[in-house]
């Protein structure tokens, strides 16, 4: 079990740091006139504190953008491990202070999707598979294909258009209110939670569908296994067969379903965000990467890696937690 | 698409209802079963099943919506439709005078300097003022109303004694006359016909006699005719109308002639001894916003008249009989006078009609038109794409799956590699690229498709290889290999199409996952661009709250049509599963 953690964890750092090469390489791949065009812009900026040689400079230096492409990747991961991810050029701060800054916004947010998600969408799969075939399955089926099938700036734009519009109940953009600075320390959690409301009713109705039908497809197969038939033969209450027999077995495929989950939703929330002009990361990212903010991408884009590869060592260790086989093995 | 040699193909046999009538048969008879072919068995399962048949009822809606729609829309994708508009614009202003005018009389002048003077004297409730040598008085005969004298000494009084000012020789009647209007402190006294004015000029009194210089006051005139514009504007007649106005007479004489006068709100029309009229007077100014303009007197009387009435609104008869309709907006003390003149407008944002039954959008296009073609655009972006990742995905899966071994766990690693690449970050770097070289619309779309297929072939390349790793342990490979044909033959001649249908079910569910990303990126901007639509991009316009709002037409239907066309791909990618798979169901 151990040498199977490590050699994942080997692969992991083995595909971040490749993964990283090749947004380098795609991004070195940007016509030079467009790098410094925007060192020009960024140069010119009011904000701006550095001329453009120095934005030039700072950009070759962290980069390596004079040199080949290897050598400066190599320069560019010396730094990054190092935590030095360079000055982002559209905030003008360290990519890393902005990143600290936002990160919370998206982790709350996330979080609370993913407890509500997982809260509606299991027992309802589990719902849909026990009375297979019924009206509450194709419901249950037709509504979990509508939350796939819908696009997250409609819906966005669909609960923008009645709550806030129609009804008034939320604003359109933004985590904070009017009077915010106004406001007692209470009352600006309550702001923000309010303000959240809409991107996380967004989210969850695009993720619950995709949780439903998967959790419905395994307890389909669990309850044709042979030992619920077993269990039923017992003469055991339903209520424990499902719950304690199937369930739990239901559990093992889920598990693997949330490692891709993890990743997913951050990069998800990219577009919810930026609907909602959420400061998360993924909206900050948004906004820097349309402006051709080279050093925040990158940073996001190894990110992104980074988490996928935890998601994905954490779920395998998941599953020596829940199924007793993986671990015996 | 089903081989019925397939190995893996099962196949289903149905029983023939048994008439009561018929002659009894044998198990084994030929006529009892009747054997269906794995293609007929997969369709009949897939018809079965009615959420795939109204998936694919929506889908085939949507391809002639799209693909043959534009060929019977009456319009071009790019056709803006203009119409005369009326559109508001400001015609003339309108203002109660406040400042005095000034009407100076014959062969006098009185300039600037005299006029700032005058001003200050005004403001410190002097009579008289003095520029240079000149020495002016001036009388209020109403308010607004200042009739402005200059004073031409004549004597001098000084300690009881009057003195003769230049050579002017002083009759005793005048010196009495002076003596006695100084003692009974009188500002003013006539002798012979003539007005003398008594002034202090430090310790001496001084006798002048005066003259008319000119006439300061808030109203205007207008003349009716060009000829009498003269008339109208001379001292004489401002004088005499302006006093007759105060003593409210319905007449005055000027110059022998006599003028009725009628009195309005807002103005006062004079006329002549004819009866025509003759002028307009009134306190307020009206000025044509251009001011290459002339406004007619008529049209100042009807301004006037309706401010007068409180009118928000006149209608005027023009020169050339027409009748125009004025609206009149009140800013604080200044009247807009509006007048609705027509143009040619682009249709932005128009209802739906019968012509065009889903309104016009931000450009003036039929948004039917637009969504037709919209439709071309989307579908075909992800056919494309769809095509390209299983292309990639067909040729890394089946040499991964068929090699196993290293070359299996080289090739894994580089599909772990790809999947981990974050793709909207990646995407969106591409996207804000290509806004920056500015390519054009059509290669954009190409670029698109490309970067798309890229990025998502991993989840095809697994699903191949992991069928062929399991495929190729199988009894017809081994006869496969026994014949000796070439390696490249055995895996896409007979291992390949026996991934095919689970392929096939792969890439309807994945085409409406990529539909989505087309959109999406279509609605941030980064995707298909202007002329050219596809639904993303037209509901991009609603990414403005006010269009959102008060435009339903602009985003809902776009939405509506990439809601239906996923969710029919979802159908139709789920019945087809079920419908090869059918050990998932019961």
């Amino acid at each position: 079990m151990r040498n199977f953690i490590l050699r994942r964890v080997f692969l992991g750092i083995f595909i971040t740091f490749f993964g990283a090469m090749i947004i380098y390489t795609f991004i070195r791949m940007l016509p030079t006139s467009y790098v410094e065009t925007i060192a020009r812009q960024r140069a010119e900026n009011p904000l701006s504190t550095k001329t453009y040689q120095e934005w030039l400079d700072q950009l070759n230096e962290i980069y390596g953008l004079d040199i080949g492409i290897v050598p400066g990747f190599l320069g560019w991961a010396k730094n990054a491990v190092q935590g030095n991810f360079g000055d982002s050029w559209h905030f003008g701060i360290p990519v890393t202070e902005k990143f600290k800054q936002v990160i919370w916004y998206s982790i709350i947010i996330n979080i609370i999707t993913l407890i509500v998600e997982v809260a509606l969408s299991i027992p309802l799969g589990i719902l849909a598979a026990r009375k297979q075939y019924s009206k509450t399955d194709y419901s249950i089926t037709v509504f979990a294909l509508m939350g796939i099938s819908l696009p997250t700036f409609f819906l966005a734009t669909i609960l923008k258009y009645v709550f806030s519009i129609k009804l008034g109940w939320f604003d359109l953009y933004g985590l904070t209110g009017r009077f915010f600075s106004s406001m007692t320390p209470t009352e600006q959690m309550v702001d923000i939670g309010y303000h959240m409301v809409l991107p996380i009713v967004t989210l969850m109705m695009l993720s619950v569908g995709g949780l439903m039908r998967y959790t419905r497809t395994n307890m389909l197969e669990v309850l044709n296994s042979d030992y619920i038939r077993t269990a039923r033969a017992k003469g055991l209450p339903e209520k424990v067969v499902i719950n304690k027999h199937a369930f739990r077995n239901t559990l093992i495929p889920l598990v693997s379903y949330m490692s891709y989950l993890l990743p997913a939703m951050f990069g998800g929330s990219l577009i919810t965000e930026t609907l909602f002009q959420i400061p998360g990361i993924g909206f900050v990212s948004f906004e820097a990467i349309t402006r051709g903010d080279i050093p925040f991408a990158m940073f996001y884009a190894t990110f992104m890696i980074l988490l996928s590869q935890v998601s994905l060592i954490v779920a395998d260790i998941m599953y020596a937690v829940v199924d007793p086989r993986v671990r015996a093995n | 698409m089903i081989d019925a040699n397939k190995p893996t193909e099962e196949v289903e046999q149905e029983v023939v209802q048994k008439s009561p009538d018929a002659e009894e048969m044998q198990l084994d008879d030929a006529r009892r079963v009747k054997v269906l072919s794995p293609g007929m068995l997969v369709f009949k399962r897939f018809i079965r099943n009615s959420l795939a048949v109204v998936g694919f009822t929506i889908l085939l809606f949507m391809f002639i919506f799209s693909f043959l729609g534009p060929i019977f829309s009456p319009y071009g994708q790019t056709e803006v439709f203009k119409g005369v508009g009326t559109m508001t614009k400001e015609f003339a202003g309108a203002i109660y005078n406040k400042e005095l005018r000034y009407t100076v009389a014959d062969g006098e002048s009185f300039g600037s300097a005299e006029r700032a003077q005058f001003l200050l004297a005004m403001g410190k409730n002097e009579e008289t003022f003095k520029v240079g040598d000149a020495i002016y008085y001036f009388v209020s005969e109403d308010e607004g109303i200042y009739r402005i004298l200059q004073l031409d000494p004549v004597a001098e009084e000084l300690l009881g004694k009057v003195h003769p000012l230049g050579d002017a020789t002083l009759s005793d009647a005048f010196i009495d006359a002076t003596q006695a209007a100084i003692d009974a402190k009188l500002g003013v006294f006539e002798l012979d016909g003539v007005t003398y004015r008594i002034t202090q000029n430090k310790k001496a009194w001084q006798i002048s006699t005066e003259h008319d210089v000119a006439l300061a006051i808030l109203t205007v005139y207008d003349a009716f005719n060009e000829a009498d514009a003269e008339t109208v504007a001379s001292y004489d007649f401002k004088l005499a109308s302006s006093r007759a106005f105060v003593a409210q007479e319905d007449q005055f004489v000027v110059g022998g002639d006599t003028y009725t006068v009628q009195y309005d709100d807002a103005q006062t029309t004079i006329f002549n001894d004819a009866g025509a009229e003759f002028a307009v007077v009134s306190g307020i100014i009206v000025n044509p916003i251009d001011q290459s303009l002339f406004l007619s007197v008529d049209f100042k009387a009807a301004v006037r008249e309706a401010i007068g009435n409180k009118e928000k609104e006149f209608a005027f008869q023009e020169a050339n009989g027409e009748t125009t309709e004025y609206t009149i907006v009140r800013v604080i003390d200044t009247y807009n006078i509006k007048r609705e003149t027509s143009t040619e407008l682009i249709r932005t944002y128009e209802s739906p009609s019968v012509g065009h039954p889903l309104g016009l959008d931000n450009n003036g296009m039929d948004m039917m038109t637009r969504l037709m073609y919209g439709g071309r655009v989307s579908l075909m972006v992800g056919f494309v794409v769809i095509f390209l990742e299983v292309a990639i995905g067909i040729v890394i899966g089946g040499i991964s799956g068929y090699f196993g071994g290293n070359v299996d766990t080289a090739l894994m690693r580089f599909v772990d590699l790809f999947n981990s690449i974050p793709f909207y970050p990646v995407v969106l770097i591409f996207g804000s690229v290509m806004d920056a070289l500015e390519v054009l619309p059509m290669v954009r779309i190409f670029l698109l498709m490309g970067i798309l297929g890229v990025l998502g072939w991993t989840g095809v390349a697994r699903v191949v290889r992991g069928q062929i790793l399991s495929l190729r342990e199988q009894d017809f490979m081994v006869a496969a290999e026994a014949t000796g044909i070439r390696t490249s033959r055995r895996i896409f001649k007979h291992l390949v199409p026996n991934v095919m249908p689970l392929l096939i079910v792969q890439a309807t569910a994945g085409l409406g996952g990529i539909i989505i990303t087309e959109a999406t990126l279509g609605f941030l901007g980064l995707g298909i661009k202007y002329p050219l639509a596809s639904w993303g991009s037209i509901i991009n316009t609603a990414s403005d709250a006010f269009v959102m709002t008060n435009y339903w037409f602009m985003w809902i239907p776009a939405g509506m049509l990439i809601l239906l066309t996923v969710l029919g791909f979802n159908f139709v990618g789920d019945g087809l599963r079920d419908a090869y798979d059918p050990k998932m169901q019961r």
